[in-house]
């Protein structure tokens, strides 16, 4: 890869002054592409994570319990009205000084990583906007459905997963779409717990080689793209899952 | 209606008036900071926030440490009061570049790649060199680190040594505390940082049970710096000058021990290398 790019790269900096070294350098080239698996990885896992979190949270908000429905209330009040960034820090330094450590041969190392509990810290705080989301897509779906299928002759747990399960996924698309997008761009600040994701990676590069400008635009870039595709695969999917009339 | 269009008339007018004090900005940007500095009264001097006892906030919030007096003397020696401004490792070339400061006195090393983007002041006022702090027993040696993870501060231009020279695993945080504070929960194997800090911070009573097991892998002088374009002028002059002083009449040893620090070899040697002999004087 360093072949290709190495020589585009290096005349670029001679002709403009313009310094991508990780185009050009070996430990540079080295970490950007650490930056680049970690932070998708990260992506990838916070999503997920996200996701399973809204849709327990939306379940448990329909549950009998009193107790159950208090919690959740509890749990998307706080993680929605803290910063991301304090979350963080508080899972890694406050909980985690309390996690077992592994033996590893003389050494010790935490049982969750700082990658861990990136994906705990923010799949839990992307999961609470989530379950708000959900439970607006299941409010959204009519009562005439329901007395239909009761009509039917369905059971209430039929018809929340034949019928409104289904017609809620698809009211929440659009404000799921944009969570998940807000979501992707805040797993930049798991540099501050030292996952080397993008901005982490990025700005090693650039606290080394004081080349702040070009490696701002190439973070700047790859927060485009990774939002880009994110938005096009959240466009395909409405698509897909159109109900002719629905909505309308 | 008739509202609306004065207040949009005035916010035009109120932003314009802000764009027309650019060009006088970039007037001054031309003059020598010297000039600029003593027709402002202020001095402005960059200094780390979380850099005990060379910058730190005391109890009462103000700054204090060897580096901020260094910035007081500076400013008193020109006659004109002085503005601290907290930086940090990763922001301070970019705070002298943009000219929100005039000069910085943090604990940066002096190094080939900085010599180019800023004016390095020669001679260096402080050295150290990159050590680690570990749990007593945990290091023996720097081969030690291989495939261990190690706490690291960012920005700091050694941090790559510690990966490519003895292949450890770095976990570079924010600030310092955050660094250290990783260390004492178990999260990293050793805190890789300055020699001077971390014997400040063993020094400090709060580390029992901690240790610095290795030998500093080199010594490098921590220089003050102006923009690239005064180090040869009348501002880069004066402070080179002045820097030599401090050297010489023992200021900086003074300051060493006034912060309680370890009297190190290099201070020593800069101040016997660079004592003026007055012999000839017959004193």
């Amino acid at each position: 890869m360093l072949e290709f790019t190495a020589p585009l790269f290096l005349s670029l900096q001679k002709a403009t002054g313009l310094n991508f070294s990780p185009f050009f350098d070996e430990y540079d080239f080295g970490r950007l592409m650490t930056g680049l698996q970690t932070s998708l990885l990260l992506i990838v896992c916070v999503l997920v994570l996200s996701l399973v979190v809204g849709l327990l949270g939306a379940a448990a908000q329909r549950s009998r319990s009193r107790l159950l429905r208090f919690l959740v209330a509890a749990y998307i009040a706080v993680f929605r009205n803290t910063p991301p960034v304090v979350q963080l820090l508080f899972f890694y330094f406050g909980l985690g000084a309390f996690t077992p450590q592994i033996d590893m041969g003389g050494w010790y190392e935490p049982m969750i990583s700082a990658f861990g509990w990136a994906v705990i810290a923010l799949g839990i705080f992307g999961g609470s906007y989530n379950v708000e989301i959900f439970r607006a897509g299941i409010e959204a779906v009519p009562k005439t459905t329901s007395e239909a299928t009761e009509a039917l002759g369905f059971t209430p747990l039929q018809t929340f997963i034949h019928v409104t399960l289904p017609l809620a996924l698809r009211f929440s698309l659009p404000s799921l779409a944009s969570n998940l997008i807000s979501l992707a761009k805040t797993t930049s600040i798991a540099y501050v717990i030292a996952v080397p994701e993008m901005t982490y990676a990025l700005s090693g590069v650039w606290n080394d080689r004081l080349n702040v400008g070009e490696m701002m635009t190439l973070l700047f870039v790859y927060y485009i793209a990774v939002v880009a595709i994110i938005g096009a695969v959240m466009g395909q999917l409405e698509r897909r899952l159109a109900v002719p009339g629905l909505g309308k | 209606m008739i509202k609306m269009k004065t207040l949009a008339a005035t916010a035009l007018l109120a932003c314009s008036s802000l764009f027309a004090t650019a060009p006088a900005f970039a007037q001054n940007s031309n003059a020598e900071i010297l000039t600029t500095v003593l027709e402002r009264g202020v001095l402005r001097v960059g200094v780390l926030g979380a850099f005990r006892p060379w910058a730190f906030r005391a109890e009462d919030g103000s700054l204090q440490g060897i580096e901020v007096d260094l910035a007081k003397r500076v400013a008193d020696s020109l006659g004109v009061e002085v503005e601290l401004v907290e930086i940090t490792s990763a922001n301070r070339i970019q705070f002298l570049e943009q000219k929100r400061i005039d000069l910085i006195i943090g604990g940066m090393y002096d190094t080939a790649d900085r010599r180019e983007v800023v004016g390095i002041i020669e001679p260096g006022y402080w050295a150290s060199g990159p050590s680690l702090m570990a749990r007593e027993g945990a290091i023996s040696s720097w081969e030690d680190v291989a495939g261990k993870p190690i706490c690291a501060k960012q920005g700091v231009i050694y941090n790559q040594l510690i990966e490519t020279r003895f292949g450890a695993r770095l976990m570079a945080f924010g600030g310092n505390t955050e660094g250290k504070e990783a260390l004492r929960s178990g999260k990293c194997v050793a805190w890789f940082y300055d020699d001077s800090s971390i014997a400040a911070d063993l020094a400090s009573g709060d580390w029992a049970g901690f240790e610095m097991p290795v030998d500093a892998l080199f010594v490098n002088p921590w220089a003050a710096a102006v923009p690239i374009a005064e180090k040869d002028g009348a501002f880069g002059k004066v402070l080179s000058g002045l820097v030599y002083g401090w050297h010489e009449d023992g200021t900086l040893i003074d300051l060493q021990a006034e912060y309680d620090l370890q009297e190190t070899a290099w201070l020593a040697q800069m101040h016997e290398d660079l004592e003026y002999d007055r012999s000839f004087l017959g004193e």
